[in-house]
């Protein structure tokens, strides 16, 4: 297992190749990628119990399903740094003929995806579905999701959070990334989701917050404190906050940075912010 | 002319769960879900004998797909049941993103389909439903005809790799398919052989078209029917060679004539082989409420219509 150093290492190289990434494209979804390095690094290398290369049916190994699909830039590069696909396909995102496609897909059988996201507040479903399928199986692995806080004005989470409180999904951890922001502005002045913990609660989840998402001592401690309350007859939910465009002093404090990509002096400046540590692809 | 026996009219729903009863005995992965509607879908003795493999989703469609897509991941191969208006127009992008595009083994199996659901009306008609499944890449869509053809089908769906949209009905009607008759996706059954017209029918109105040949025989007209089970991937070469030689086509159809079996059809002949074709189908409209005999009588939909309809495309020849 990695020490802390080599964790924090990662997650600026993981910066560096998100800012890197919509930068050539000149499009994708840089704020919330940043807001998530964090989550993702801890994720998995540090949380998940993986096997060794995928498929998708994914027995024996925990699985992660990210229902915010347009923070893909975080997703792929975690994911390439963790050994799932060649680094130098990063190089790749968002260009024709590209297994890294806008928005994650199984259609061109990247592997570490298995669903596809994007259209919004359907993750939660499926991860239900896997974590039913480990109980049917007799796997006593844990199904994590990421979900974003703006995505949980779409109806079918609700669906979702009713059914797995309802059903006794102890072996699923929820997410949500909870960086008050969302494409039209914050998220209590688009429509107010008020207090998500709460929410939650009264549906029937443990929940427990991440008051520093953007911690990484924070978010492994929370991360493994979620994983010790699975299997006590609740889903488990983590309210996460963090700071959307984390790392780069100009993308903090606003949700400008959604989905735009950085100019080239932009790029020049976010990365002079984080030092190379692992290596550019 | 060949002759088809009644065995005795019975529910296409009910074929569905005498599959799914079946296959909860032979497969093991195979698992249900529904939403709220179990008496409905007649899944009882597949919940009985497999609990642990049925997932009640309460009033949650949208939810129900979903959680069938994530089944999948471990092997799972989830038949996710309810009525055809809320198994597709009410949760096309949750099976477009999740199940389609995500190719995932999902079976939704949808009853209650088309005019035929009667009384409760129009909000619970759907007649677009084969049109929004038929254009999602990689879908397979199913209408069996009958009882028996409707349990082969949902036996042979288990087999098949890859999402299918599996369409049927409430009313009892004829049921005539043999009961030992394996069913195979994409491959249209001849039951009539005939040279003046060809009539491509799918689902309820197979049996009406089986009715209408018998009366145009009478007349003097040769109708061949062919039962278009799979409307896709559907069987250009069975269509193709039938209509080659008789030189005109009616297809029929309980769905709207646009988006389904009818347009399909005309897109192959269009591109091989023009030829003049009928549309029983319902002609862009709602439904309303009423015994599915009145319904199929007031939209055009039995075997009076079929009659007319190939006495018209002969005049077009």
């Amino acid at each position: 297992m990695p020490n802390t150093q080599e964790l924090q290492d990662l997650v600026i190289q993981v910066r560096r190749d998100i800012l890197r990434m919509v930068h050539k494209v000149n499009s994708g979804h840089p704020g919330g990628s940043l807001g998530c390095t964090e989550f993702f690094v801890a994720l998995y290398n540090e949380i998940m119990d993986l096997k060794d290369g995928f498929d998708m049916d994914g027995i024996g190994e925990d699985l992660f399903f990210l229902s915010n699909g347009h923070i893909s830039p975080v997703f792929y590069s975690v994911l390439a740094r963790k050994g799932y696909f060649p680094i130098e396909e990063l190089n790749t995102f968002r260009l024709i003929d590209s297994r890294l496609q806008g928005h994650p897909t199984t259609h061109e059988r990247l592997p570490g995806v298995r669903v596809a996201s994007g259209s919004l507040g359907q993750g939660m479903s499926v991860a239900i579905g896997a974590a039913l399928a480990k109980k049917l199986n007799g796997d006593d692995h844990l199904v994590f999701s990421l979900h974003g806080d703006g995505e949980l004005q779409e109806g079918q989470n609700w669906e979702a959070i009713m059914y797995a409180a309802g059903n006794k999904v102890d072996n699923l951890i929820a997410t949500v990334d909870r960086n008050g922001q969302q494409i039209d502005g914050g998220t209590e002045d688009v429509l107010p989701i008020g207090d998500v913990a709460e929410k939650f609660k009264v549906f029937g989840w443990d929940v427990l917050e991440i008051e520093n998402g953007n911690d990484l001592e924070q978010v492994i401690a929370g991360l493994n404190e979620a994983k010790s309350r699975t299997g006590k007859g609740k889903p488990v939910c983590i309210v996460m906050k963090t700071e959307m465009g984390n790392g780069v002093d100009f993308m903090m404090h606003t949700h400008a940075w959604h989905g735009k990509a950085p100019s080239d002096e932009q790029l020049a400046t976010a990365l002079e912010q984080n030092p190379e540590t692992l290596g550019d692809y | 002319m060949t002759k088809y026996i009644d065995q005795g009219k019975q529910d296409t729903r009910s074929g569905y769960g005498a599959g799914m009863t079946e296959l909860g005995r032979t497969n093991p992965n195979v698992v249900s879900l529904c939403a709220d509607l179990v008496g409905s879908l007649k899944i009882d003795t597949f919940i009985k004998e497999n609990p642990e493999r049925f997932f009640q989703v309460g009033i949650a469609e949208a939810n129900m797909m979903g959680i069938a897509a994530g089944l999948t991941i471990g092997g799972k191969i989830p038949f996710a049941s309810t009525f055809a208006n809320f198994a597709t127009g009410r949760v096309y992008d949750q099976i477009r993103q999740s199940i389609a595009y995500s190719d995932k083994n999902v079976k939704i199996c949808a009853s209650h389909s088309g005019l035929t659901l009667g009384e409760d009306g129009a909000t619970h008609q759907i007649l677009e439903d084969i049109g929004l499944m038929k254009m999602l890449p990689g879908m397979t869509v199913i209408n069996p005809c009958d009882y028996n053809q409707t349990k082969s089908a949902t036996i042979a769906i288990a087999e098949h790799h890859g999402p299918v949209y599996l369409r049927f009905g409430r009313p009892k009607v004829a049921n005539f398919t043999p009961v030992d008759q394996k069913f195979e996706i994409g491959k249209a059954l001849m039951l009539n052989k005939g040279t003046d017209v060809t009539i491509l029918a799918t689902g309820h109105l197979v049996w009406q078209s089986l009715l209408a040949a018998e009366s145009l025989e009478n007349q003097g007209i040769s109708a061949e029917v062919i039962n278009i089970h799979t409307i896709k991937p559907l069987d250009d070469k069975a269509i193709l060679d039938s209509v080659k030689k008789t030189g005109c086509v009616v297809t029929a159809e309980e769905h709207n004539y646009l988006g389904g079996l009818g347009e399909s059809v005309a897109r192959v002949l269009a591109t091989h082989h023009p030829t003049p074709q009928e549309f029983v189908a319902t002609q862009d409209t709602f439904g309303e409420s009423g015994t599915p005999e009145q319904l199929m009588e007031k939209y055009g939909l039995n075997n009076k219509a079929i009659e007319e309809a190939v006495l018209k495309v002969l005049k077009r020849k």
